[in-house]
């Protein structure tokens, strides 16, 4: 199955700044795209994988006589049974392919099973016989930073420790507000189920394979470690992804896919259930952040000072980075000089924990806007006023020393949300699914209340930290056809329609046809952190602006002039000082140009021991304005409204950017009232979509949307990534309003019906 | 694989489609997707509680990952795949991808069947009760404003208000 990606359409000209509509659009609703779940090959096998149910035990032993008795089973396979490298891992290897001597979380691997069918991978996996010896719990933060406790793995207890400290940090405020804010454990809770379909080589001289990722070339290098394959044996190819927003960057069922697949000299296919996929992937940090504020006595912020505490669970994902993301963003898109900060992120029995969507400032932000609130209080003045007072602007100094040289329109985000108009007063009838509890129609009109809350953020945009970050891609010109090639992974964000965008712009044409998405090309990096509209796009921009650089030598020497007199209009070449116009179709007739551009931002550095250093290539701001309706006796909320102004830089496709915006908002609404992975002492309370809950159509709000489009000149395209702002300072916002509907401090999300009706 | 079923006959987009030899606890979803190549069908939770699996039978939207296969003998099964005749995109999925209502995808082949279902028994639905006949179908890349949309602009067509 191939995925068709070529869009032809002559009407209106799909160019930059237009709605473009996605190539992959119609085949989507028509069931025909193919997600990596629906690859099937001849002669297949299914793969299974057996998980600890403890959160921490000591293996004594594994037999797996019985399960290789049962009928259908093809292979077992152990920790033992890795080639190569026995960890893998972004950042730090030190993930366990497979468990060998002790497991680390609730639902860490420990053997994979291939057979003729997923009843009897299942029966397989039950037959195998694992004696466990329970080893204590460590689930606790405090206790994994405590060096009296006892490391539950080699590299010790806690991941990283980053101190930021700047200005005069003994200056004392006229207000001091502080608080202690908890941020429980989100899932992405992607649609699409991690699958893969793995073809071996014959001989087992290397593997294909078809997997939903957000980075081919990272997960090839951790892939063919293990395997003890050089890379080159390795080709990985995109399978339709279902989503992603973080939880395909890391390894899940990658590795054991081809292993199964090399054992067995069969093509193999894995394809997690729900349940297993929320053992299979990280999630969101959880944490606990306190913050003191001091403002002198206008309300202007004089320091910050306080710790963060992240969970990374059992391995390293990209804790590190994601604490260094988080205490950089305590300031929050506010000018203060002063600062004394402190953050650890731990290791712990819990699920592992690393990227999704907002990467660390999510919890950075649900807590330095809980501050902002306290402040207002404690001042007198509006939620509003106390934002506009201490509003960012470019060439301000961030607490790491570094000048934000983006553009950072953050007053005028505030203002365009507030000029908003609030929703009309509600007025249900006893019943209504617009009240709180929806379709449970429990609530009381007479008990509901309607609160409002502010949520403003800043993010950055990119890798930080002096990583090493590029994007390839190539284009080829012939007949009038443009075609790109790229390794960006499509995970529905769009960059499929925006490649697309971009070559109907630069060179003229209207007919774009993209590549397979696979290994066969250079890396282009993650589709994470808002970089793939900076990094592949600019990455696509640069080589068709070369391969328009030929096409213009080629048709000035044909007409003997000055390829510094042509220019692109419309879909002809046009000579700016003569009379000179050719279609670009003909123009390319008979030609073939191909050019490769491999895009880089510029370079950033590693934060010192103080936490000074240009460490963020780039940033994008937000404001969120929330209206919730409270049912302040059964604890329901209904999320009525989120007004929100984002600074996005040049917009490149309206209807994908609307796309962006509601999308996130919708999932930090999700994290505000209603998803949380429950866990308790290491154990997961409700890894299914029946206990843990997500936003639905019901819940969904209106929202109102205002784009602040400002060019940004340090991107290629002026646009900033976009992904990320939108589900970051909802959060806070929500929160914020129920704070304001029910008088109560509430300090942690997701707020729980208790939270609001049983208060201790 | 044991305990297999032998030979049954499905009615699936007005075909008879024979399933051989599969085994007895196959789910419906299973086998239009792995034994009959029905991909558009897709399985994200296995509990009927996020709708990527909807599917028609008798006229009923079902979600197919809850349905026993071998239970389907004897009912019309309509699925994605079978909404248009001619393989062309019915107005509701052109609608989806005119408003972007469409980013990964996966929910959508389950949100399009909900969707004519809705309009087929209530041509001219509120918006409130377009959010409560989708509220189970869960999309989790939207936020579902561009959907609702989407249904919007299929309802105005239908009824000849919009262009």
């Amino acid at each position: 199955m191939k995925n068709s990606q070529t869009t032809t359409r002559t009407k209106s000209r799909d160019v930059l700044g237009t709605s473009a509509l996605r190539p992959d659009g119609v085949a989507k609703t028509q069931g025909n795209f193919a997600f990596s779940s629906d690859f099937q090959a001849e002669n297949m096998l299914w793969g299974a994988t057996l998980r600890s149910p403890h959160a921490h035990a000591r293996i004594v032993s594994i037999d797996t006589s019985a399960a290789w008795k049962i009928s259908g089973v093809e292979t077992i396979i152990l920790a033992e049974d890795v080639p190569g490298k026995a960890t893998y891992g972004l950042i730090a290897s030190d993930q366990p392919v497979f468990a060998r001597d002790v497991v680390r979380y609730m639902g860490e691997p420990i053997a994979a099973v291939a057979a003729d069918h997923p009843e009897t991978c299942r029966r397989a996996l039950a037959a195998i016989k694992v004696e466990y010896e329970l080893l204590p719990v460590l689930a606790d933060m405090d206790a994994a930073i405590n060096p009296a406790t006892p490391p539950i793995h080699p590299d010790g207890n806690v991941f990283r420790h980053q101190r930021i400290v700047s200005g005069d940090p003994d200056i004392v405020g006229d207000v001091i507000v502080e608080g202690t804010y908890d941020i429980g454990m989100q899932d992405q809770a992607f649609l699409g189920l991690e699958a893969a379909l793995a073809y071996p080589d014959p001989g087992g001289a290397g593997v294909e394979l078809v997997v939903a990722t957000q980075w081919l070339h990272e997960d090839r290098k951790q892939i063919a470690d293990c395997l003890g394959l050089e890379e080159e044996k390795v080709r990985l190819v995109l399978g339709g992804v279902g989503g992603a927003f973080g939880a395909r960057e890391d390894i899940s069922l990658q590795v054991h896919t081809c292993l199964l697949a090399l054992r067995t000299g069969r093509p193999v296919k894995v394809q997690y259930s729900r349940e297993e996929s929320f053992f299979g992937h990280v999630h969101r940090h959880p944490g606990r952040i306190h913050l003191r504020h001091h403002a002198d006595s206008t309300g202007k912020l004089v320091k910050v000072e306080g710790w963060m505490k992240l969970d990374g669970g059992a391995y390293a994902s990209t804790s590190s980075a994601v604490l260094i993301n988080g205490i950089t963003h305590l300031q929050g898109p506010y000018a203060c000089d002063n600062s004394r900060l402190d953050a650890w992120a731990t290791r712990t029995n819990n699920p592992p924990c690393g990227a999704m969507r907002g990467f660390g400032v999510v919890q950075a932000c649900f807590a330095h806007e809980g501050q902002m609130d306290k402040l207002a209080a404690a001042l007198g003045i509006s939620p509003v006023e106390i934002r506009l007072r201490n509003a960012m602007k470019t060439g301000d100094k961030l607490f790491t020393g570094q000048v934000v040289d983006s553009v950072a329109p953050v007053a005028r985000c505030i203002r365009e949300t507030a000029a908003i108009p609030l929703p009309d007063d509600p007025h249900h009838d006893t019943g209504s699914l617009e009240l709180p509890g929806g379709s449970g129609r429990t609530s009381d009109p007479h008990h509901i209340r309607r609160g409002i809350g502010w949520g403003v953020s800043i993010k950055n945009l990119m890798y930080s930290e002096g990583f090493d970050d590029s994007a390839e891609a190539r284009c080829t010109l012939a007949d009038g056809v443009a075609t790109l090639k790229f390794a960006t992974a499509e995970v529905g964000q769009g960059f499929v329609v925006l490649a697309q965008q971009i070559a109907r712009t630069i060179l003229g044409v209207d007919t774009v046809v993209l590549d397979t998405i696979d290994t066969q090309i250079g890396s282009a990096g993650s589709t994470s952190a808002s970089r793939q509209t900076w990094m592949s796009g600019g990455a696509v921009d640069g080589a068709c602006r070369l391969v328009r650089e030929r096409l213009f030598e080629h048709v000035a020497h044909v007409h003997n002039l000055d390829p510094l007199q042509l220019v692109i209009e419309g879909t002809e070449i046009v000579d700016t000082l003569g009379p000179l116009r050719v279609p670009v179709a003909d123009a390319s007739a008979g030609l073939r140009i191909e050019q490769t551009f491999l895009h880089r931002h510029r370079p950033t550095e590693e934060l010192d021991e103080n936490g000074q250093g240009n460490c963020h290539v780039a940033f994008a701001f937000v404001a969120h304005r929330a209206v919730v309706d409270v049912d302040t006796e059964l604890g329901l909320v209904k999320v009525v409204q989120i007004a929100t102004a984002q600074d996005v830089g040049q917009v490149l496709n309206p209807l994908a950017l609307l796309g962006q915006i509601e999308g996130g908002i919708a999932q930090g609404l999700g994290l505000a009232v209603m998803e949380e992975i429950v866990v308790d002492n290491g154990i997961v309370r409700n890894p299914s979509f029946t206990d843990y809950l997500l936003p639905t159509a019901l819940d969904a709000p209106d929202v109102v949307a205002v784009t602040i489009e400002e060019y940004e000149p340090l991107a290629p395209l002026g646009a900033k990534g976009v992904g990320e702002p939108p589900c970051i300072s909802v959060t806070p916002a929500i929160v914020a309003a129920i704070r304001n509907a029910t008088g109560r401090d509430i300090m942690r999300t997701p707020v729980r019906p208790q939270d609001i009706c049983l208060p201790d | 694989m044991s305990d297999t079923t032998g030979f049954y006959e499905l009615v699936v987009n007005g075909q008879r489609r024979e399933v051989r030899d599969s085994w007895v606890g196959e789910s419906l979803l299973y086998v239009l997707r792995e034994r009959l190549g029905l991909m558009g069908s897709k399985g994200a939770c296995e509990q009927g509680e996020c709708g990527s699996c909807t599917v028609l039978v008798d006229g009923d939207a079902v979600c197919s990952c809850l349905v026993l296969s071998a239970s389907a003998v004897g009912s019309e099964v309509v699925t994605v795949e079978g909404l248009s005749a001619d393989g062309s995109p019915t107005d509701v999925q052109r609608a989806f991808v005119d408003h972007g209502a469409v980013q990964c995808g996966f929910c959508t082949p389950g949100l399009i069947v909900a969707v004519h279902h809705l309009l087929d028994h209530n041509p001219d639905p509120s918006p409130i009760e377009v959010k409560e006949a989708l509220s189970g179908n869960i999309c989790r890349c939207t936020g579902y404003g561009r959907i609702f949309a989407a249904v919007e602009t299929v309802v105005a067509v239908r009824k000849g208000v919009a262009k």
